[in-house]
């Protein structure tokens, strides 16, 4: 069985990777993910299997694609020195509910929310893309959930 | 939000065509291909970095997956949708057939054909604008005595018709012979070259 052209791949799974991106990252630094995503999948495309889950591998790139936004913004973010009086926004301006508050939590969870509920990913695929048992990855979606919940009410 | 579920973030599915219409422009894929109009029907055109690899009638090969399908199992699975990279394929193609243009200049990849075709389609290539060959004699040409039913099999699987101008080769005697998109096209491109009356 030989592989769909990649332009077919790319239809098939834009819409799921710039949901889980939009999620992640927010929809102005989505499009440099997304890009990059693609380029990485395109890159590694002849070697995958016809067979595999195509939808899962993606997100997977996604995902690691956003934490590398993170990391980069992180360390650019250092230098600053000591803070200014005004306090940094701490939460988006623009009133995204409760997915503007995703990427403020731990990096397991945060990764484990993404995949699971804006990639629609199994446990036992969030659990292969983060390299976890199924059972932790169950438990950090919970944790994250849970830790949403508490910042919204209060 | 209940205890175990929470909704997936609202997005805007145009803005994620825009980003996969981006991502296609500009990434190097080893396969880039357009739709084309035309007066003979719609045309699947495909280039690699080396030059035009494949020019398919749309009705004829398939329609544009099978066409697609066809090159990522024989060329590369990384295949792109990128009308700029055929700009200059559709544009020769319009000069061609607007009656303002005789000779083709695209550059062709060769590599996606071997052995005695290729040699056939290189000699069916030298058969200017206005002219006709016969099998027997492309054969000839190809440096093959494997004669005009080889020759014929060779035109046959043409995959860049109208600028590899297989249109030209025609039975000893002057009968049209066979052509992949239908004779009927065969005999419009005789018309716009003039052969035809």
């Amino acid at each position: 069985m030989t592989l769909p052209p990649f332009q077919r791949f790319l239809d098939t799974h834009r819409n799921d990777v710039w949901r889980l991106l939009v999620a992640a990252v927010g929809p102005d630094a989505a499009d440099d993910c997304f890009q990059e995503t693609f380029l990485s999948a395109m890159r590694a495309y002849p070697r995958l299997r016809a067979d595999s889950n195509v939808r899962a591998w993606v997100l997977t790139i996604a995902q690691r694609k956003a934490l590398d936004h993170h990391r980069a913004r992180a360390r650019r973010a250092m230098p600053v020195g000591a803070l200014p009086d005004a306090p940094a926004p701490e939460r988006p301006e623009r009133d995204d509910g409760v997915w503007a508050r995703v990427h403020e939590l731990p990096p397991k969870q945060r990764a484990a929310v993404l995949l699971r509920f804006a990639g629609d990913l199994s446990h036992r695929d969030v659990a292969a893309a983060l390299g976890c048992s199924e059972d932790a990855a169950r438990r950090s979606a919970h944790e994250g959930l849970k830790k949403l919940r508490q910042e919204l009410i209060r | 939000m209940t205890t175990d579920r929470l909704s997936p973030p609202p997005y805007d599915p145009a803005a994620a065509a825009a980003a996969a219409a981006r991502f296609a422009a500009t990434a190097p894929a080893d396969v880039a291909y357009a739709v084309v109009e035309s007066p003979v029907g719609t045309l699947v055109a495909a280039r690699t970095p080396r030059g035009l690899a494949r020019l398919a009638y749309e009705d004829f090969d398939g329609g544009v997956d099978a066409v697609l399908e066809e090159l990522a199992a024989h060329l590369s699975p990384r295949i792109l949708e990128a009308p700029a990279r055929l700009d200059p394929v559709r544009r020769e193609l319009q000069e061609y057939f607007e009656g303002r243009r005789t000779a083709f200049d695209v550059p062709i990849d060769w590599t996606v054909v071997a052995g005695f075709t290729r040699r056939v389609l290189r000699a069916t290539a030298a058969i200017p604008f206005g002219e006709v060959s016969t099998y027997a004699k492309v054969a000839a040409g190809a440096g093959s005595p494997r004669g005009s039913r080889a020759t014929g099999n060779a035109l046959g699987s043409n995959p860049i018709p109208i600028i590899v101008p297989c249109h030209r080769v025609l039975r000893t005697g002057g009968a049209l012979g066979g052509y992949t998109g239908g004779v009927h096209r065969k005999e419009a491109l005789l018309r716009i070259e003039g052969v035809l009356l």
